[in-house]
């Protein structure tokens, strides 16, 4: 989303910086990319240099006495740097590795000056708000979090893409409305907000304003903006296992918690996902998330566990199914599923025979053909092939 | 040494001298570390210890601090990838919509595992985040040119399609 504002509209992000270093004093501003956006980058290059010429950046702007200058800072594919002292670490050019919170960065910041830090859609939100009022953007949104929020919307939705709505709109507006619903008519399941480390939110919220509090209060986060929708053919554990991998591969490794908790949280998954998780693992992995929570330094190691715990909470059934029953209702975890060919459907072509790595299936031409358990690696081909919808996933 | 890499060493070097920091203090250096890693990774494709050692001299830093920047970020690599670096986003989007068995299929039908590189020398297999096209998901990069909407059945015809380019 701060890409396609840095893209699409780079001016309202230096005209927003620029009125904040007035505010503040300040005579240089930085921007910190992602290298992985190299268009962003060079447009917002090319509109530093065209401010300039215009005099909008610079010394003396506009014959005032108040001089501002912007550079541009390239990350370099970390996640953590998003985190505001580990940013700070990067543009001095050391690794971004966050440290402990007070003094913060408005009082000792960049190269130990007072430094304030915003994302790129607050800075772009800063003219619209002086040229009309704060009135009026109060009058958008809610009580406690008013104005619009731009929300990225992927996942199994018809429609993805960018969207921006007066914050307190509500889940169902967003993802039936404006995304068109679930792809392919599939059921919903749950919609994951705000980055990595948000929750999941199940269908029995999908009438909840959405802004920053309510969020919060259902385990998940504004975050980033990113809203994930999945549908019934999402296992709600392998999910929650994905972006734990992603928080384990970011951690800087400062602290403990987050550096071996979450190593620890995701082998316990890994045990579930593969049917070897006891009820006993259940219950201890819900303490070390919390005490991941609140032991971590910085904002990735404390909402990682965001993931885990809120779809332990929402989706406990399914938890327990691979527990206890060693199943997978969604059908995605390899180890707990089994390909198996009805009789009567089965015209015995041989396509799946043909298409399977290992050989596990035999049977004759035009008569039903078996998969043997032992050898079948549970790879999927078969079932991917078959046209006539004779092999079941169990 | 090659012929090739020490003149792309040489170009690292004017790169640094063009920024003029003779003379800077050593803070002032030092910030100027990640840009200048990342014009080197430009000029040489990746970053092997010797321009790691140019650097550090001609930024008044410490040779193992520049190698702990580098291995800290992900964006930096130590190892040459292939001609057509095959970077398959595991961004959120992208997994939700079948991009971790895109993945798999890249590795089974090239015989090389994440962060390899085939014997010719001419692809090389990647995971990485969000690359920003997420309306496209699952998302594959070659290259700089962008695949979207990707099943593992286009996987061999990528793979195809590249080898023919090359020839
Ligand atoms: S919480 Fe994780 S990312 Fe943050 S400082 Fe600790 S180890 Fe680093
Ligand atoms: S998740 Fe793949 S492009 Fe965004």
């Amino acid at each position: 989303m701060d890409r396609s504002v840095l893209e699409g509209d780079p001016h309202s992000v230096i005209e927003g910086m620029a009125i904040a270093a007035y505010a503040i004093g300040a005579n240089q501003g930085y921007v910190y990319i992602r290298a992985e956006y190299p268009l962003a980058v060079k447009r917002l290059k090319n509109a530093i240099n065209q401010a300039k010429e215009y005099g909008l950046l610079g010394e003396n702007i506009f014959g005032t006495n108040f001089s501002f200058d912007l550079e541009i800072r390239l990350g370099a594919g970390a996640f953590v740097c998003g985190e505001e002292t580990a940013l700070l670490a990067s543009i001095e050019g050391y690794r971004g590795e966050p440290r402990t919170k007070p003094p913060f960065p408005a009082n000792k910041g960049l190269w130990g000056k007072p430094t304030i830090i915003n994302n790129v859609e607050t800075f772009a939100n800063i003219a619209p708000i002086m040229l009309r009022g704060a009135k009026w953007f109060r009058s958008l949104g809610t009580e406690k979090s008013p104005g619009t929020k731009v929300f990225a919307l992927a996942g199994k939705v018809n429609n993805v893409g960018l969207v921006e709505v007066p914050m307190g709109t509500t889940l169902r507006e967003v993802i039936f409305d404006i995304g068109g619903g679930i792809r392919d008519n599939k059921k919903f399941k749950a919609v994951q907000t705000g980055g990595p480390s948000g929750g999941c939110i199940p269908a029995e919220y999908l009438d909840t304003p959405i802004d920053f509090d309510t969020l919060t209060a259902l385990g998940s986060m504004m975050g980033s903006g990113g809203m994930i929708v999945m549908d019934e053919n999402t296992c709600m554990p392998d999910v929650a296992k994905f972006y734990l991998e992603f928080s384990v591969e970011e951690s800087c490794g400062k602290c403990t918690p987050c550096r071996i908790g979450n190593v620890r949280l995701l082998e316990t998954l890994d045990k579930i996902t593969s049917g070897r998780a006891t009820m006993e693992d259940l219950e201890r992995m819900k303490i070390l998330g919390k005490t991941i929570k609140d032991s971590a330094l910085c904002g990735l190691g404390q909402t990682s566990p965001n993931p885990i715990l809120s779809t332990m909470y929402y989706f406990k059934d399914e938890y327990e199914a691979h527990v206890l029953d060693k199943t997978c209702p969604a059908g995605v975890c390899k180890n707990l599923i089994t390909y198996k060919i009805d009789k009567d459907k089965c015209v015995g072509c041989t396509a799946c025979a043909r298409v399977c790595p290992v050989e596990a299936i035999s049977g004759s031409i035009k008569n039903p053909h078996e998969i043997d358990q032992e050898v079948c690696i549970k790879c999927g081909a078969c079932y991917a092939t078959c046209r006539f919808g004779a092999i079941e996933k169990i | 040494m090659s012929v090739e890499l020490e003149s792309k060493f040489k170009q690292v070097e004017e790169y640094i001298d063009s920024l003029n920091l003779e003379g800077k203090d050593k803070v002032t250096k030092r910030s100027y570390l990640i840009h200048v890693l990342h014009k080197a990774q430009e000029i040489i494709g990746y970053l092997p210890i010797e321009v790691q050692k140019i650097i550090a001299k001609k930024l008044d830093v410490h040779a193992s601090d520049v190698y702990g920047v580098v291995t800290f970020y992900n964006f930096f690599s130590m190892k040459p990838k292939g001609k057509y670096p095959i970077n398959v986003c595991l961004g959120t989007a992208c997994y939700v919509r079948g991009s971790g068995e895109i993945l798999e299929e890249f590795k089974k039908q090239l015989g090389i595992k994440e962060n390899e590189t085939t014997g010719d020398g001419l692809f090389s297999i990647h995971a990485v985040r969000c690359v920003g096209a997420c309306g496209l998901a699952p998302v594959v990069m070659i290259g700089d040119e962008v695949h979207g909407r990707l099943t593992t059945k286009d996987v061999k015809r990528l793979i195809k399609e590249y080898r023919e380019k090359d020839k």
